[in-house]
């Protein structure tokens, strides 16, 4: 079938199968970013977000992602780089894999919800796993990125 | 020479954090070509069987189907997926595809194709009739058992390590000073347990990967995600049975290593489907394939026996483990030796010890290297022996240690005898008993609400590359200008060495972090190194980093007196400039570097290899505060506390990384993340869903500090870090579980369900 949808601010058409996925999409499309870690909706890697909400792209079919607006890591760089910046400040990137899926869901988090806790912030990223960082650098350059404007997490 | 530390010891961004975080194309999977051939392997249902009959006409003929292989298609020559030095330890006991099915997951038959859809397709109309043979499931029933695991006559074993394939032997072996049955009778209190560890899963983040292809030569170049690039090429050779020089391996980035990465897992298939077709091919594992057909951590049982006197000073250790390698022998004969070499000398007192092994075949998948590579089974026995020994004797187990821990300056009997010249592991547990509070919290505290509060210690070492064998290599250039170009053999794997090599030869050169331009690896272009593993990058090829920018220094000072016509010996390097410090004459870098390309016969560069006749431990104290609920026997972490001796930290944020991470992964293997079969050897864990590595709700509060030894071998005073942080989770958690509901869980992981049974009795 075909789709149209607007990827990272430009439209984009698409010839799929019934059961292409999204993340099988957006690979073929060039979105290198998104990252796929284990075929069943556990570890977050592959992380965008549809029409604004952050979404797993690996069990997303692609079909419905007609008419929506995703986006990737690509169409964010900006913000992504201003909060990985933090994450490069701690050595909390490591390996680096998961890095995109978790700054994805982090953005949308700071969409969505003001004032978290840390326990929240836990709470909401856990579906992002990592491997390497044992998660606690992480929360720091979590905690210092949404305080930047002054405001203690 | 002596080097002053400016950028070592400092907290340097990773040189790749940006591509890394913002998600560039730069793992395998990215940079692999469009076109490529997908290769998929077709996997034994069965745990042992013979494929009597294979028929792949129908899956040939799949539209989009380059090739179909079976063991009829491949080379006879056993070989080791094992990454290690040759010859290696590990038996020869593969073929890429054999009729012989060792696990359920062992590979029958190798497809490629233009897409997955056809390849999918292809692999579901192989027909294999398989002759069902009994299993050996129990590792404890493998040894001299009649059913062989590797009954074929070309097995093979390259060193002397015990094996025997006709005894599903992949080793055994033992060593004994004093007498260790009269001591253990002299004593007052004597502890004798068998714990039991599972064969957990790296699980990192970006399963096994790689891709190849033939390049302008005709070579068969691969791209894979690996720890070591030196040691794919010979394996790849060995398997394929075609020269070495017709191999080319390349790193990318790596999305995490763990170990995993030191077995060829995934490589094999790729090439061989490359030189059968000559196309571009690559092998994507899935998670599930991650999970059942992969190399974690090898399943271990082990006896503790361990005696003290009245006073609490220990007599005597007697280790025996049984190993568990599954199908196939990788890491087998060495990570077994870990479990008594790397927790018997964390005790200086007793005069008498023993440590026996034997490691077995059995029809599970094979296992392979998984940081803490048997050290980490080893310290869950013996130190929590030690615990419960603090209990029989009625003293503090932090009291315990303090009398008996080793120190600098002591001379190890169970660690080769070596002499430990740097070591702040007395000031480890007197930081961490402050940290968490000891005094106050030791042994529990009741919390009123029907839950309790315990805390609970273990120490741990590791080593530092190994011995006598691992080899380092680097090649530094001076470029134009005056920048350099570092060639490095080791992989960074996240770990960060592109950059804290960088930092070493920085102080070395007094020049900035930038100025090294950092390239590996490539081994038709890097030097050799063994690769990233056994915790020796920083220690072994930091050192070959050291020996080339000494041999660098040197090097322009001769370039700079035939430019300045004066003798070398009146001039000094200061990093920006040769000059004499008595005299007018001084030229720069800058210079040097420029005028180099003209007019010269001299190439600026240096290289030096580094091994070391030593592997200097790293040490740690981990302390675990958890709250046990007395109703379900739920264990929830609280607190965690590790301070670690790594000797210098280079990077004193990609240390505590490194320390946080491993505790974390400690603290899975501790509480969450099991390994179960059905009764015909069928792993259950074979996804995220089923094998539970914590998300960042499970790992509680984890807290790192550092009390930093020098170790003089080492570069700026530096040992090892990567593997050591893994190890005190389980026999810390463990004890304070047992602290807090008096519960002694000795076969991990430390469940609600055990939990609560043990205070049931």
């Amino acid at each position: 079938m075909e789709i149209e949808f607007t990827l990272n601010g430009k439209m984009t058409y698409a010839q799929i199968s019934d059961d292409t996925t999204l993340f099988q999409l957006l690979r073929t499309k060039g979105c290198y970013s998104v990252k796929c870690g284990c075929e069943t909706e556990n570890c977050g890697l592959c992380t965008v977000l549809v029409n604004g909400k952050a979404r797993l792209s690996c069990s997303f079919l692609a079909a419905r992602a007609n008419d929506c607006e995703i986006l990737t890591l690509e169409g964010v760089k900006e913000k992504a780089e201003e909060f990985g910046k933090y994450l490069a400040g701690e050595g909390a990137e490591q390996c680096g894999f998961c890095s995109p899926g978790l700054i994805m869901n982090v953005l949308a988090m700071e969409q969505e919800e003001d004032h978290l806790s840390e326990e929240e912030i836990k709470e909401y990223l856990a579906g992002n796993l990592c491997r390497c960082s044992g998660y606690m650098g992480q929360m720091r350059a979590i905690k210092k990125y949404l305080s930047r404007g002054g405001h203690k997490v | 020479m002596n080097h002053q530390m400016r950028t070592v010891n400092t907290s340097v961004e990773k040189k790749d954090a940006k591509a890394l975080l913002m998600g560039k194309p730069v793992y395998t999977d990215d940079l692999a070509p469009i076109d490529c051939l997908i290769v998929k392997v077709l996997r034994s249902p069965h745990a042992h069987a013979l494929i009597e009959e294979i028929h792949t006409e129908k899956a040939q003929n799949v539209e989009g189907i380059a090739c179909v292989l079976t063991y009829r298609d491949v080379p006879g020559k056993r070989f080791t997926m094992a990454g290690q030095s040759y010859p290696e330890p590990s038996p020869y006991d593969r073929l890429i595809l054999d009729k012989r099915m060792r696990f359920v997951g062992d590979a029958a038959a190798i497809v490629a194709g233009e897409t997955e859809e056809a390849v999918d397709r292809a692999l579901r109309l192989i027909k294999v009739k398989y002759q069902i043979l009994e299993p050996v499931l129990d590792f404890k029933t493998a040894k001299d058992n009649p059913i062989l695991i590797h009954p074929e006559d070309d097995w093979k074993s390259l060193c002397p390590v015990g094996a025997d394939n006709k005894r599903n032997l992949c080793a055994c072996g033992g060593e004994e000073e004093g007498d260790v049955e009269a001591a253990l009778k002299e004593c007052d209190y004597v502890v004798e347990q068998v714990y039991h560890t599972k064969a957990n899963q790296q699980a990192m983040m970006e399963t096994f990967r790689a891709y190849s292809y033939l390049d302008t030569y005709g070579r068969l170049n691969m791209v894979a995600s690996t720890q070591v690039t030196f040691h794919v090429r010979r394996i790849l050779a060995h398997a394929l049975d075609i020269p070495k020089s017709k191999v080319r391996v390349i790193k990318p980035r790596i999305g995490g290593g763990f170990g995993a990465k030191q077995t060829v897992v995934a490589e094999v298939y790729p090439a061989i489907v490359t030189m059968k077709t000559g196309r571009a091919a690559k092998m994507i594992y899935s998670r599930y394939e991650s999970q059942i057909a992969s190399s974690p951590r090898h399943e271990m049982e082990v006896r503790v026996r361990i005696g003290a006197d009245k006073e609490g000073i220990l007599k005597a250790i007697d280790v025996y483990t049984l190993s568990n390698t599954g199908a196939y022998g990788e890491h087998g004969p060495t990570t077994v030796g870990l479990s008594g070499h790397k927790s018997i000398p964390l005790y200086r007192t007793p005069k008498a010890f023993r440590f026996q092994y034997d490691v077995v075949y059995t029809n599970r998948m094979s296992s392979g290297a998984y940081r803490g590579y048997g050290a980490t089974q080893g310290l869950f026995a013996v130190e929590s022996a030690v615990n419960e020994l603090a209990e029989k004797i009625g003293m503090d187990p932090v009291k315990l240690r303090e009398k008996n821990m080793v120190r600098e300056g002591d001379i190890m009997p169970a660690y080769y005898g070596e002499t430990l010249n740097s070591c702040a592991l007395d000031r480890c547990m007197a930081r961490a008993k402050e940290m968490i509070g000891w005094d106050k919290k030791y042994p529990r505290v009741d919390m009123g609400n029907g839950k309790v509060r315990g805390v609970g210690v273990a120490m741990a070492m590791q080593g530092s590359a190994i011995s006598g064998v691992d080899v380092a290599s680097v090649e530094l250039r001076l470029n134009d200008d005056g920048f350099y170009t570092l060639m490095i053999g080791a992989s960074d794997m996240g770990t960060g060495c592109d950059t804290t090599l960088a930092q070493v030869a920085a102080d070395c050169l007094e020049c900035e972090v930038d100025e090294i331009v950092v390239h590996g690896t490539d081994t038709d272009v890097s030097p050799y190194d063994s690769g990233s593993y056994a915790s020796s990058t920083m220690y072994l090829t930091g050192m070959a980093v050291v020996k080339a920018c000494d041999e660098m220094r040197e090097k322009l000072l001769k370039k700079a007196a035939e430019y300045l016509s004066c003798e070398k010996e009146t001039l000094e390097f200061d990093g920006k400039r040769a000059f004499q410090p008595d005299g007018d004459l001084e030229i720069s870098l800058k210079d040097i570097g420029n005028r180099a390309m003209c007019f010269n016969e001299e190439m600026l560069s240096a290289g030096a290899s580094h091994f070391s006749p030593v592997s200097p431990p790293p040490f740690m104290v981990g302390m675990a505060e958890v709250e046990v609920d007395k109703e379900t026997g739920e264990v929830e972490l609280i607190d965690y506390v590790a301070v670690v001796d790594c000797g210098t930290t280079i990077n004193p944020n990609l240390a505590k990384i490194q320390t946080e991470g491993g505790l974390a992964q400690g603290i899975g293997m501790a509480l969450h993340e099991d390994i179960t079969y059905t009764k015909k050897g069928q792993m259950m864990q074979n996804s995220l869903m089923q094998y539970k590595i914590p998300t960042r709700l499970d790992v509680g509060n984890i807290r790192v500090e550092f009390e930093s030894s020098y170790e003089p071998t080492g570069p700026f005073g530096a040992k090892s870090i990567g593997e050591i942080v893994i190890n005190t989770p389980s026999p810390a958690i463990a004890g304070a579980v047992a602290n807090a509901v008096g519960t002694r869980i000795r076969e991990l992981p430390i469940t609600a369900q055990k939990v609560y049974e043990g205070m049931k009795k």
